[in-house]
């Protein structure tokens, strides 16, 4: 029996895996979220910043990662625009992350009724990661001449009084790969930005030594970070639907560990 | 348009998942659609947020305006940039390493002196930095920073082969490797919730969007 | 010409970059930030080398009739549809988007959902705690996995998601600044070969 269950073959898995993902998106259900200190200090530092601050977005992600960086732009915004501080969009590293960016920047612009160019800007994307953050730390303009949609910069009225990081209060890196080092290397290091990072669950491991020395001011951490944050804005939304969701699946991958290993225990025992 | 975008959507999600059944020609041919997508998509971005603004722009305004004239400078790594077109000819395309050797000069000079900041002088100090306030930390915080030096010097340690792992090196890089593997799992545990969140995304689109514009 | 050009301008932007950027000078401080912009000026060639690279590949394919070759049309029919769409009128043109948000975002996020599956069943197949070593880092996932959702608060009351965060805040700290400090001094010294041009391999092979 236990030979069998070693041997299943993997396409009953899939359906499990399918299974339990689609019965808690019929029948949807909501657990307490604990929230953990890197998600806290992100809120804490955004929340003591005073109305007219500017904070810059780099979203950093593509189609491929999307569905846990999006709702943690959403909540960070939601709570920037509440807070009368404005944000400025950019991407540094991939090069499908712009019309992802403008989306969600419009959904919640329309949400909170911000309006473009005074409460918030989309610069869009320019190749070349860390000659854009070295760019825009000496001046913005030299880098994005004008906006996503062509707009030049010179007419954009919130961008007036903004010429380089000196007047930006934090940079929230939404990212899906290295693209954080990068700015905490040439950001940070070189220019003195507060930098913060919103990250899929993938690099997640990797920016806690980054937390410790205090060169990021907070973290998100995948699903759980926007469901954290989402939690503490008071706005439950697609961090919080997806990580109640992923809880069945995730007890599931556990079971598959517990049985895989019960299954190879006793069958090793056997042949001893 | 909006309907007819979200049926397209739903049969290619359709189309990339029946090869958790097995490979099909379904799957192939969304697979080489969004290759060949993504090459059409990299050349319109790179054209209006590459090229027009770093090479055409500074041009046009160094030729329009006479307090721009310095941008004519941009001329030099344009045509640097340009020889990357040396790769369609097989004879000369040895030309395309001028541009890619002052690409490595430029970005291996910049970052050896902010990496050092950022990855090695950082690092350290936060490293010994519980120390200094060793008086106002709990019990709980000191065992954490005893932890800290433990786990980075014998992780660093399983790295150093200049030195046979034998005796205490051995017992060190031993250490390390426990703490590599606890890092590692802690990184397989996250993972597994992003890969979870992207196949959530699918689902809900597949459920809410698609079958809820039928019904 | 083919060798010691690429290596003079490698040497000499290189320590240019290193010199400046310890000098507050304005001439100094004026000259990185030129040079910076001349590596960002660069970079979206960098494209150019990818673009032609794939397109090479795939004629190749159809050339040579070698197995699936016929896809190699579907990407060629992929490629010219965004083109089509975006470059008379730019990426903000409603048909670029639409074939971007309809097309390219569903098949590109499918394609990466998949490794949901495949996580699974490789946690059934693979994830053994054979060793010490292994069963650390089986336990570690585990606690992490529970920590990660609001359920492994509901099993296992105020522990789980505060596990996690121990395990991430401590040892998992230390073995990530440990190879941040690997890795680091071993990108530095590379780069250093590079600008000394001790490391060529980048100038690919041949003379």
């Amino acid at each position: 029996m236990f030979e069998k269950l070693m041997n299943i073959d993997r396409r009953i898995i899939f359906i499990f895996v399918a299974l339990v993902v689609i019965i808690p998106m019929l029948f949807p259900f909501s657990l307490p979220l604990n929230v953990s200190e890197p998600t806290q200090k992100l809120y804490d530092y955004i929340d003591a910043l005073p109305a007219g601050s500017t904070i810059m977005i780099s979203f950093d992600y593509g189609p491929s990662s999307f569905p846990e960086t999006e709702p943690m732009a959403a909540a960070v915004m939601k709570h920037c625009f509440d807070k009368g501080i404005k944000v400025i969009g950019v991407a540094v590293a991939y090069i499908d992350a712009v019309p992802l960016a403008d989306r969600v920047m419009q959904q919640v612009a329309a949400e909170k009724e911000a309006v473009y160019g005074e409460d918030y800007v989309l610069l869009g994307y320019r190749p070349g990661e860390e000659y854009v953050i070295l760019g825009m730390g000496a001046e913005i303009a030299s880098v994005y001449d004008s906006d996503f949609s062509a707009t030049s910069i010179t007419e954009i009225p919130m961008m007036q009084n903004i010429t380089n990081y000196d007047q930006i209060s934090l940079l929230l890196n939404l990212a899906a790969g290295s693209s954080v080092e990068g700015w905490i290397t040439y950001g940070h290091t070189k220019f003195n930005l507060k930098i913060a990072a919103g990250v899929t669950g993938v690099i997640v491991s990797q920016m806690y030594p980054y937390l410790q020395t205090g060169q990021l001011v907070g973290l998100l951490s995948g699903f759980r970070g926007a469901g954290e944050y989402e939690k503490l804005i008071k706005a439950p939304g697609d961090g919080t639907k997806g990580i109640n969701t992923a809880s069945l699946v995730h007890l599931l991958i556990i079971g598959l560990v517990v049985i895989g290993n019960i299954a190879f225990f006793v069958q090793r025992q056997r042949e001893e | 348009m909006e309907t007819l975008g979200i049926w397209i959507a739903a049969i290619l999600t359709l189309c990339i998942y029946s090869f958790l059944y097995r490979d099909n020609p379904f799957y192939r041919f969304a697979e080489h659609l969004l290759v060949g997508m993504s090459v059409g998509y990299i050349i319109v971005i790179t054209i209006y947020f590459g090229f027009i603004p770093y090479a055409w722009t500074p041009i046009k305004n160094a030729v329009t305006d006479e307090t721009a004239r310095l941008g004519f400078l941009t001329l030099i790594p344009i045509c640097m940039g340009c020889l990357f077109f040396a790769r369609l000819s097989s004879r000369r395309a040895w030309l395309i390493r001028y541009p890619i050797a002052i690409l490595m000069g430029i970005s291996s000079g910049i970052m050896i002196p902010n990496a050092l900041q950022t990855d090695i002088f950082a690092q350290v100090r936060g490293t010994i930095d519980p120390y200094s306030r060793i008086g106002v930390l709990s019990a709980f915080e000191i065992t954490g920073a005893i932890l800290m030096v433990i786990g980075v010097v014998c992780t660093l340690t399983y790295f150093f082969f200049s030195v046979e792992h034998r005796g205490p090196v051995n017992w060190l890089s031993k250490v390390g490797i426990a703490f590599l593997m606890i890092g590692f799992g802690s990184a397989f545990g996250n993972t597994v919730m992003g890969r979870v969140a992207l196949l959530i995304q699918r689902v809900d689109f597949l459920i809410n969007d698609w079958i809820g514009s039928i019904f | 010409m083919k060798q010691k050009v690429p290596l003079v301008l490698c040497f000499l932007f290189g320590i240019v970059m290193i010199l400046t950027e310890f000098s507050p000078h304005a001439a100094s401080q004026a000259t990185y930030k030129e040079i910076a912009n001349w590596g960002r000026v660069i970079s979206p060639f960098v494209f150019v080398l990818a673009v032609v690279t794939l397109i090479q590949t795939h004629w190749n394919r159809i050339q040579r009739r070698t197995e699936h070759w016929q896809y190699s049309f579907v990407v060629f029919a992929g490629m010219l549809a965004m083109v089509a769409a975006g470059v008379p009128s730019g990426p903000q043109h409603p048909a670029f988007a639409w074939l971007f948000n309809n097309v390219q975002v569903p098949m590109d996020a499918t394609m990466f959902s998949l490794l949901a599956f495949f996580i699974a069943s490789a946690a059934y197949r693979a994830f053994r705690a054979r060793t010490f070593e292994a069963t650390l880092l089986l336990v570690t996932a585990v606690i992490v996995m529970l920590g990660n959702v609001p359920v492994g608060d509901l099993l296992w009351p105020d522990a789980a998601s505060n596990a996690r965060q121990w395990i991430l805040d401590n040892p998992n700290l230390s073995a990530r600044r440990g190879i941040i400090l690997g890795v680091s001094l071993g990108a530095i010294s590379q780069s250093i070969r590079i600008i000394l041009g001790i490391e060529r391999s980048y100038l690919g092979g041949g003379d």
